[in-house]
């Protein structure tokens, strides 16, 4: 029986059909949902770790053990596992290894916008790429035959739209679980370069017999129809092309690294006009155009964002399709902090202090938006501390006017090391950890210093100031972040202190508690709007009535605004 | 239907755009059609826009509508209905449900939420209807229903049995609260004349 | 040695780097140990003008040079092409954020794995993160070329990558010494939100990147640094890097494309030099980077990894074969049965005795990258997977999950700093068994003996407290934790099989220094001696692998590389070895 699926979820049943045993993942839209899918599977062992690198190795360490294994991520996450990947790369595995990258094009929740095909070019392995869910389904199996027939880890690249659309699958009993029996090889799994110069002369071996297969597997092939016009075309970009032009003959590609050059010759020379259809990078283009191929790419669709179907239409047949409406100037909505959210009060106090904050990802780069505008910069995961401390060495007297802010998940992913150099090398950073107890703006997920684990088995929880202390920090803080008043003076003592300090602002996210306040009310508001500079969602200011107004369906009765409100307007239901 | 039928939900997280879009497509998948969606869902948590696309064909290939294209836009808020008209076919129909949810530049006063949302919609658009959901909803038992009392309105523009948006009910609400959802689409349904 | 303006001497391609950055007023210089770049900021950090360090991995050097180049100053980050696996992160969006000070990172690279685990072409890298790259080919290029690639980051904002590979950085060259430039006391940093936060305005900050790259791009097209040396005959050749040095012994005839900026590179000036020969050669180690980005513009007299290898080095010898068919002149290998002399570990190294404890104990090692990955060759052959940096505790963990009951991951000090915390955090969090080996020899071995967090010392001399490792793992939850001395076979092996049979992660870290580490050169050291009376000649002292017993049917030490660690003596079963005088 056929169901909707999303491709996430379609990469989660694959994984269970395909005999596949662990399976290990940091979260990062748009591939968070693969492993939140996979706990319904309970033969199957899955985990977060707490970085993509970690989750690549505890991979790695699976399948040469002989137990088949799939690493997911979102696509700078690859980036974080680059290290052990361009390794293992050469070494190949016991079991089937996939690593699914799942790529952003339109950077519709990513900071760049870098096209991961490429990667998989780079470090010389195959690569996959499905259309539609029930290929991302069959690719997963697909992927794990390849990985052993060929001794390669492999790539299962998809994009937002195939991991978040729904689509028809049609599923399928699973495969026995096997294990293989674990063989020792030095040769094979230590790289010392004298092993590694070997390994090297296999692995062009292999891409030789890649390529020769890639001729003939059965996820690249042609669909022959009106050959004026032929296009290449792989991903989601194939369904864009079969809606814009039904009569076109497309030469449909699964198999994209390597790619299959005697088939796509074949096929230009069926053609009359040859045109290539990708999202990003030119990545196939250059190689048809190596083959010494007349073809059309990005000189007709851009480089960068998503194509769609009319864009397609448009540039290929020429003609403009039916005039669109000119949309309406409406505001915009960006994404908000929640009523309750423990991180409002200290951008607040942030701003306040004027200070310059060195920022990091997660909910609380939500504190770069208006009225907050309290971060500075935020480049990559783990960079705020060690960025604090470039900044610092740049211009000593920085330290004094200048915080680096990293959640809890975002410092174990990365942000360990930074603090531990800060210490070493002598800067005075002032870290401030905002422990809200989850990792959650990739949709609350368990990390390792919340207590539970993806499968639900209690864990131990990392304890940050037993941590920090080890590194080498003395001057170790814990606040309450709805404390606004202390929380400026910690802060105020800690920036300083000519010496590193820590603050750890302790409070769980408003959307994992149960709440049992009541929503805030207004008495005698003066119209200073001092509590609107929060910018909490149930705050309004009524121009008629001149008072501030709490929305009572919003407000979760945190008290933020009551502890900034200088005339006691804002009170607890039952203190009136 | 030898053509797709393009449908847009939009709205604000949290208003229940998922729920109705899952009832939608059993809707269809009952009746044998081929069915894809999309969702960017990113920001859905967080008070940000939410926008789900529903494709419904025998043969559908793209997840994406694009604009103009829109058979059908189901709006839960009065701002995003405002945000996206523009992908609304010249003769598609046009549901408003005519809740506001302010966003944050607004309720911070760096920017001002549009007055005359619905009059504007209503000289574009040849198909429009507007409605008060909430109040719809509260009265079948509960503010929450009011994405269902948007299906109900739907449903009447469609061309599938209403037997099928019952059924398709029965399949996606747990059973306690079924008795009010169905009040809610019912409601919905005879707001259409 | 003293350096003058205008003095000529002799140096290593990384000295002369050093130099470039020293030159070019750069204020602040981090990496990570790695060859072939480690003597880069070994030599930086001479210079008292310079803020420089090693930092605990190249990603966190990376974001604190980042955060010196958003301030203003020039920054430099340095390692060895690997590191920028472990930088790819950082590497991959600062470019959509561009720069103020003059960022550049050095890659460098290494053709034919002399040091390495892979033999990945970094050049890729450029075109991954859309930056330029410039690539020297001899010392007194890779001096001035450092201070041209400033130049360039800073007249487009954007972040530079400086490739240089083994050859170019361990040879040495002419170089002639100039001036350091005046670095000014600039503006502190300066606030912009839309450029400086990137997740949230990624959208509008690509489309300024691809602007950018587009103006760089054409920038190169009239780079006076990308040169033609007009030669006779006709026959071009389009190269870059130490390959152009091999070009012009091989082809003193041939007209020379010489390319300094390697991406991108200038369209018109190739396919025009191109036009003018009967056949181009385009001479480049490893993958076909410059030639397929030549072919795309439809260019087809063309020859490249047609005739010339994708693996290792090249030499003029190379080169000859693959051109002329050419043979050595003289190639005795075929007549001689040559032994190989692999590295191995030194008298007296402590990551001996873990291994003989670590063997005895049957366990399957997972192991890491450092002077102990040695420990996988014969007669110890006690690690069984090497990779990458910090992959070893993660690896264990995983065969544990696989299905495999005895692991022991191994890590050196400063392999666990780099990348090994997370691992740990992943085995207390996810339930694991896991038993790690922490080999703490006090020091960054063998790159060359740098110091790091734990070491007590920076690289610019400061005595710092020492990061302490017990209570470190103490406080990633690790409950099971030793210390045992590697040199004390039976407490070595106690504390292992304690380990192993514990339930829940284990960590067991040994407490001998390095014998190169600070301070150890000078300790006294009573060497053993073998007694022949007492010998019975069974080969066990042998066996354990050490430089310092000699081979034979008489085992005997020799007292001038013994440094008394005891290890052999303890294998001796008659109690034959003892210390000299005892």
């Amino acid at each position: 029986m056929k169901i909707l699926m999303t491709g996430n979820e379609a990469i989660a049943r694959g994984v269970y059909e395909y005999g596949v045993s662990v399976a290990t993942a940091y979260p990062g839209t748009p591939s968070t949902e693969i492993l939140e899918n996979i706990v319904k599977y309970p033969e199957v062992y899955c985990q977060w770790s707490p970085n993509e690198k970690v989750a690549m190795e505890v991979g790695v360490g699976a399948a040469i053990a002989g137990a088949r294994a799939i690493v997911t991520m979102k696509m700078v996450g690859v980036n974080v596992a680059a290290d052990p990947l361009f390794t293992v790369a050469y070494t190949g595995t016991r079991a089937g290894l996939v690593l699914v990258s799942a790529d952003d094009p339109g950077m519709h929740s990513s900071q760049n916008e870098q096209d991961n095909r490429l990667y998989a070019a780079f470090a010389k392995i195959p690569l996959l790429e499905p259309s539609n869910s029930q290929e991302a389904k069959d690719m997963v199996g697909m992927a794990m035959e390849i990985s052993e027939a060929f001794d390669t880890p492999v790539m299962l690249r998809i994009t937002t739209r195939i991991a978040h659309s729904q689509s028809l699958v049609e599923q399928k009993e699973p495969m026995e679980r096997l294990a293989k029996p674990f063989e020792r090889n030095q040769r094979k799994y230590v790289m010392l370069p004298a092993h590694g110069r070997a390994r090297r002369l296999i692995v062009e071996e292999r891409m030789q017999k890649l390529a020769n297969f890639s001729e003939t597997v059965a996820v690249n092939y042609m669909e022959m129809n009106d050959t004026n016009i032929g296009i290449i075309t792989s991903g989601i970009s194939y369904q864009y092309v079969r809606e814009a032009l039904p009569q076109a003959s497309i030469l449909k590609l699964g198999l994209t690294n390597p790619l299959p050059s005697g088939l796509i010759k074949e096929f230009a020379a069926k053609v009359s006009k040859l045109y290539v259809v990708e999202e990003l990078e030119p990545y196939m283009e250059k190689e048809i155009r190596l083959l010494g191929l007349d073809v059309s790419g990005k000189e007709l669709f851009p480089p960068y964002g998503e194509l769609s179907v009319r864009m397609i239409s448009e540039k290929i047949t020429g003609r403009n399709g039916i005039p669109i409406a000119k949309p309406f100037d409406a505001p915009i909505r960006p994404p908000v902090m929640c009523p309750g959210c423990p991180h409002r009060g200290l951008f607040f106090t942030l701003k306040q202090l004027k200070l310059v904050v060195s920022g990091d990802i997660g909910c609380y780069t939500l504190g770069t938006m208006a009225p907050l505008e309290a971060m500075d910069t935020c480049i990559c995961m783990g960079a705020s501390i060690s960025g604090a401390l470039g900044m610092e060495k740049a211009h000593p007297e920085m330290a004094e006017k200048m915080v680096a802010v990293i959640g809890d998940s975002t410092f174990l992913h990365s942000g360990v090391t930074g603090l531990m150099d800060v210490v070493y090398n002598g800067g005075h950073t002032t870290t401030i950890i905002l422990d809200n107890s989850i990792t959650a703006m990739t949709g609350h997920q368990e990390n390792p210093s919340t207590g539970k684990t993806l499968m639900g088995q209690p864990a131990p929880q990392v304890d940050f100031v037993a941590l920090c202390k080890a590194l080498g920090v003395k001057r170790i803080t814990e606040v309450d972040p709805f404390d606004v008043e202390r929380v400026k003076e910690v802060i105020k003592t800690e920036i300083a202190a000519s010496e590193p300090s820590v603050i750890i602002t302790k409070r769980p996210c408003a959307l994992i508690i149960k709440n049992t306040e009541k929503p805030l009310q207004v008495q005698d508001c003066t119209g200073c709007k001092m509590c609107l500079k929060l910018g909490c969602p149930a705050l309004s200011f009524d121009e008629e009535n001149e008072t501030v107004q709490v929305d009572q369906a919003l407000c979760t009765g945190c008290g933020l605004c009551m502890n900034v409100c200088k005339f006691d307007a804002l009170r607890k239901a039952g203190d009136a | 239907m030898s053509k797709i039928i393009n449908i847009l939900l939009v709205g604000v997280g949290g208003q229940g755009t998922i729920l109705a879009s899952k009832i939608l497509t059993n809707v269809a998948l009952a009746q044998g059609y081929e069915v894809k969606m999309s969702e960017i869902h990113g920001m859905a948590q967080r008070g940000g826009s939410v926008v789900t696309q529903v494709r419904i064909g025998e043969d559908v290939h793209s997840p994406v509508i694009e604009p103009g294209e829109a058979d059908y836009m189901v709006a839960f808020e009065q701002l995003e209905a405002y945000r996206w008209s523009h992908f609304l076919k010249k003769d598609g129909v046009l549901i408003v449900n005519t809740q506001k949810i302010v966003p944050l530049p607004v309720l911070i006063g760096a920017a001002t939420y549009p007055e005359n949302i619905l009059v504007e919609l209503k000289g574009r658009v040849e198909h429009f209807i507007n409605l008060d959901g909430l109040k719809l909803a509260s009265e079948a038992g509960n503010v929450k229903a009011t994405n269902v009392v948007l299906m109900g309105v739907l449903s009447k523009y469609m061309d599938f049995p209403e037997d099928a948006w019952k059924n398709a009910l029965v399949a996606g609400i747990p059973a306690k609260l079924l008795d009010l959802n169905m009040k809610a689409f019912a409601s919905g349904v005879a707001e259409v004349k | 040695m003293t350096q003058e303006v205008g003095q000529r001497m002799l140096m290593a391609g990384n000295n002369a780097i050093a130099r470039g950055a020293y030159e070019a007023g750069v204020y602040f210089a981090s990496g990570y140990p790695g060859t072939p770049s480690t003597e880069i900021l070994e030599v930086l950090s001479q210079h008292r003008e310079i803020k420089a360090q090693w930092s605990a991995n190249e990603k966190v050097a990376f974001d604190e040079a980042m955060g010196v180049a958003m301030s203003g100053k020039r920054a430099l980050c340095s390692m060895k092409y690997v590191g920028l696996n472990v930088a790819a992160d950082s590497f991959m969006v600062f470019p959509f954020a561009g720069t103020i000070g003059g960022f550049v990172v050095i890659s460098a690279d290494d053709p034919g794995m002399y040091s390495s685990q892979n033999e990945q072409d970094n050049r890729y890298f450029a075109r991954l993160a859309e930056i330029p790259m410039i690539e020297p080919s001899d010392p007194q290029e890779a001096k001035d070329y450092l201070k041209l690639a400033y130049e360039i980051s800073e007249k487009f904002s954007t972040p530079v990558l400086f490739r240089t590979s083994m050859r170019v950085s361990h040879s040495k060259g002419m170089v002639t010494l100039g001036e350091r430039v005046k670095v000014g006391d600039s503006t502190s940093f300066v606030k912009d939100v839309p450029n400086w936060v990137v997740p949230i305005f990624a959208k509008s900050l690509k489309a300024k990147l691809d602007a950018k790259f587009a103006a760089i791009t054409d920038y190169v097209e009239t780079y006076e640094y990308n040169r033609i040396e007009k030669g006779t005959g006709k026959i071009g050749v389009i190269t870059s890097g130490a390959s152009y040095t091999y070009t012009k012994e091989i082809l003193p005839e041939a007209s020379v494309l010489k390319l300094a900026i390697t991406y991108p590179l200038p369209k018109q000036m190739i396919i025009d030099f191109c036009a003018q020969y009967d056949k181009v050669y385009i001479i480049e180690e490893l993958d076909s980077f410059i030639e397929d980005q030549i072919r795309v513009w439809g260019v087809t007299n063309l020859s490249g990894k047609d005739i010339f290898p994708r693996t290792g080095e090249f030499s003029p010898d190379i080169l000859a074969k693959c051109l002329f068919n050419e043979q050595p002149m003289q190639d005795f290998s075929n007549e001689f049965n040559i032994i190989s002399r692999p590295p191995q570990l030194c008298p007296g190294c402590p990551h001996r005795g873990a291994y003989l404890a670590l063997k005895k104990s049957g366990a399957l090692v997972t192991g890491d990258i450092g002077c102990y990955t040695l420990g996988s060759l014969p007669p110890l052959g006690a690690m069984h997977t090497s990779f990458a940096m910090g992959t070893s505790i993660g690896n264990a963990f995983g065969f544990e999950l696989g299905g495999i009951s005895k692991v022991a991951a191994v890590i050196g000090d400063a392999t666990f700093i780099h990348g090994g915390i997370p691992s740990l955090i992943d085995i207390v969090y996810n339930g694991g068994n896991t038993t790690v080996v922490i080999l703490d020899n006090s020091t960054t071995g063998m790159t060359g003996h740098q110091e790091h967090p734990a070491t007590g010392q920076t690289l610019q001399g400061k005595e710092v407290p020492k990061l302490d490792l017990v209570n470190l793992v103490k406080a990633l939850g690790v409950k099971h934790v030793q210390v045992a001395d590697p040199f004390d076979q039976k407490a070595m092996y106690q504390a292992i099989k304690d380990a192993l049979e514990h339930e829940g992660p284990s960590v067991v870290i040994t407490n001998r220094p390095c014998i190169f580490a600070r301070g150890e050169k000078q300790r006294p050291k009573t060497p053993y001696v073998i007694d022949i009376d007492k010998c019975t000649q069974c080969g066990a002292c042998q066996r354990i692998g050490c430089p310092g017993v000699l081979p034979g049917e008489q085992a005997a030490i020799d007292d001038v590389s013994c440094t008394g660690c005891s290890l052999c003596a303890q294998a001796c079963k008659f109690d034959a070895i003892n210390l000299k005088g005892e």
